[in-house]
Formats: structure tokens, sequence, C-alpha cells
């Protein structure tokens, strides 16, 4: 039977309180919201929290919305919202394609953006969408708030830029002409974390790649940004070709372990199956 | 700490530990041992219970993250002595073998059906992927669920 240890609960009824609470309390004390991670991480003594602040009221922060050229994700969206908004269908369609494969459709009823970002397993796929799609979060401390992009956003394994008395509040995504993505997994069996999977963006203007965004989930410590590839991928016209040689560049630059999802030369030539899969089919959504 | 959740509509209110899982809560006081503790890893669905209509796996809630919300079990399925369509469904299609998994497939099963009334067979293989039978019993689950979506088309009608 497993059961997380004793810890302390309280209701946050707005961000500044949540931010207080951190601030008084210390490191000890964790946010919670879906609690799809942090509570099996606590049944494993994995995470010992003194305190939970509960944010599930906090309804200000679920929400998925455009304003200017930006779509704006609150840290308290689902999953089940990130699959069925139409607005992130429009314009980013590697989000449902991710949401279809994250976990099951009860486990999507819960888990949120914020807590997949923070958790920040290895393994997890809106890291990848995020990093692919070149978003920046909203980080919110008692100094007020901070915008950082996500290539400064991971730190190390299960690491965030996040501090202690901080709390991640947003998800920005800038929509650009000529965009195109999408995400490729492949799973032992349904609803399990990948055994590799890449998230691609690309944008394409006149014939010509002017930008790229890569990133490889479950094949190294941390999500993993192939800039490689991407400086491959632009200025250039996209072709088959051109997305065999980019998947190539992401084999080499992942860094798989062996474990009981496969050895490490099935995960790098996975990794480069998956990047031209997701390359061509961003590409086609992009010329669409 | 106290928490008061309305289960099947009746008010239970309890002072636990703020660590008490919502599926002990459930099975410990007010006795419903419908709702199954598996896994306790988010994997079988055995436990999955309904929360303000939405399934949701129960071995991954505190308690007191439902303090004050609506929770539907089992339990819940059956009103007055009639059987909820799904779990004539699961008996007319011979859905379940040793049962342990049959509280969270049909409460996952009555949630798709909520949404959507007339789901396609993948439609409905995917909102039961989230729990697991060891009977290998997927294909007759898929039917009586398809049989609850025919049967209750009409019964809805009526009403």
């Amino acid at each position: 039977m497993q059961t997380p240890a004793p810890c302390g609960y309280e209701r946050a009824s707005s961000v500044d309180g949540v931010i207080a609470t951190l601030a008084e309390r210390g490191p000890s004390t964790r946010i919670v919201a879906g609690g799809h991670s942090l509570i099996p991480m606590m049944k494993l003594r994995l995470a010992t929290p003194e305190h939970l602040i509960d944010i599930n009221d906090l309804h200000e922060l679920s929400y998925i919305r455009q304003e200017g050229e930006e779509v704006r994700i609150g840290a308290l969206a689902r999953h089940v919202d990130l699959l069925r908004s139409e607005l992130l269908a429009e314009h980013f369609p590697v989000f449902a394609d991710a949401e279809e494969v994250i976990a099951d459709p009860v486990v999507r009823n819960r888990g949120t953006i914020g807590g997949s970002l923070c958790q920040a397993d290895p393994g997890e796929d809106l890291s990848a969408v995020c990093s692919a799609l070149k978003a920046s979060v909203v980080i919110r401390g008692a100094g007020g708030e901070r915008v950082v992009p996500m290539h400064e956003f991971h730190v190390g394994p299960y690491m965030t830029a996040v501090g202690d008395a901080e709390m991640l509040t947003e998800v920005r995504i800038a929509i650009r002409p000529g965009a195109g993505s999408a995400h490729e997994k492949l799973e032992r069996r349904a609803g399990d974390f990948a055994i590799a999977a890449t998230s691609a963006a690309i944008w394409i203007n006149g014939g010509t790649i002017t930008d790229a965004g890569i990133a490889l989930a479950a094949v190294g410590p941390f999500t993993i940004e192939a800039t490689r590839a991407e400086e491959l991928l632009r200025g250039k016209a996209p072709s088959d070709e051109l997305f065999t040689q980019a998947g190539a560049i992401c084999s080499e630059d992942s860094m798989p372990a062996a474990d009981g999802r496969g050895p490490v030369d099935y995960k790098r030539h996975l990794v480069g199956v998956l990047t031209k899969r997701a390359l061509r089919r961003a590409t086609a959504r992009a010329l669409q | 700490m106290q928490v008061t959740i309305t289960i099947n509509g009746q008010t239970v209110s309890r002072d636990v530990p703020p660590q008490t899982l919502l599926v002990h809560f459930i099975r410990d006081t007010p006795g419903l041992t419908g709702t199954h503790w598996g896994c306790d890893t988010s994997n079988c669905g055995a436990c999955i219970v309904q929360i303000d209509g939405k399934a949701v796996k129960s071995c991954t809630q505190l308690a007191a993250m439902v303090d004050g919300h609506e929770v539907k079990t089992i339990e819940g399925l059956e009103v007055d002595g009639v059987l909820d369509p799904i779990q004539e469904g699961f008996h007319e299609q011979h859905a379940l073998h040793c049962g342990f998994c049959t509280p969270g497939m049909m409460m996952a099963s009555r949630s798709l059906l909520d949404e959507n009334p007339d789901p396609t067979d993948e439609e409905i293989r995917v909102a039961i992927s989230g729990g697991i039978c060891r009977c290998t019993g997927y294909k007759n689950i898929v039917a009586a669920v398809r049989w609850a979506a025919e049967h209750e088309a009409p019964i809805k009608q009526e009403v």
C-alpha cells in the first residue's frame, strides 16, 4: 500500500497568496494542481513536502486565449482543455498531437500544463512541445513577473528556472506566419511515457524555411533542444532529404539511456525516424 | 482536517489526515468498497470515480482536494433498483470476468456516454484506455458500452 507521508494542506485563493506562503514556509512547501506527478512521487517518497498548497480553486489560471500576436495558456489549463482547444488546433496542432498520447483520458481530466512543465520529467511530452514552439513561460515571485524562454527553462534533470518562492503562471507562444507543427511519439502501450518522441515546429515563407524548432523527449536526462538540426533547416527549402539529415543530427545529439523501454541504438534510430516524420507533417501543415 | 464530500448525493464528513487519498476516504468512511484500490500508481484505473461529473483516478487525488465537491462512485449508478444502461450492458455482453477492473471501467464508460452518446468503437477504446483488464476482456467491454449507447438513446427520448 502506497500512501503519502504526513503533510500539511491548504487551499490557495490567489496567486499572491501562494507566493506569500511559499516565501514564508520555505522550499519544503510545494504547489499541487492536478497532482498526477506530485502525488505518485509523494507515495514513493521521491518527494516529501511538509506542506501542500492546492491551486485548483485559482480558476483565473484556467484559460487558453489569444492576446495580440500570442496564444497564452494559464498554468491550470488541463490536458483535456489543450486537446480540445480550437485556438491551439488552428495555430499549434502539435498540442493535440501530443495530448492524444499523454497518459489516458482520465488522467488528462486532471493533469495541468503548469504541473507538467514544472515536473520537467525528461520523458514528458509538453516540455518538448513548448520547446519546439519556442514558447516562453511567465514566472511570478514576490518581486513581480519575469518571462523566461523555454531554452532557459530547463536547468537540469527535473529542475527548472522556477525558484523556491516562485510560481509558473502562464505559457506564451508567439503566432508567426507560415507555421506548421507536429508531435511524433512511440510508446510501448496506451498511456505510457514515450520510448522516444519528437516535437517539431517549422515556419515557411516563400518556399524557404525561415525558422525551425525541434525538441526531443525521453532520450536524455532532460528535454533536448536540437539546435544543430534547427540550424541546418534554416534558409533551406523543405525536402525529405533535408529532413533525413535533420533526423540523423537529432539522433546523434540525443542522449538516451538503455532501460525497459529499449536499448540505446534502438532509441537513437527512433529519434531519426520520428524527427523526419514530425518535420514532414509540420511542413505539410505549414503549406496548407 | 475536516473533509466534506458529497458522495452519490449523500454528504460525508470526516476528520482525516491531509494526506488521505480520496480512494481510501470513499472506501473507509461511508464504506463504499465498490471503488477498487488497485495499482496505487494511476495506471490500472480500478479506482476511477467521477468528480463533478469528470472521470478521475481516486488513488491520485487527496480527499482534501475534493472537499466541497461531488463524487459519484459505482454504487451511484443504480437508482431505485434500476441499473444504469452501462451496468445492463456489462451484464448483457459478459463484460466482466473477475470484476476487479469493472467499477473503473463502468465509471469511465459512463463519463464517455455523458459527453458522447454515440461513440465509435475506437472512441470507446480510447475512453477505457485508462483502465487495465487482466482477464483480457476488452472486446466485451467495448461491446457492453456499445450496447449501453444503443439502449439508452431510446430511454432518454422517453424521459
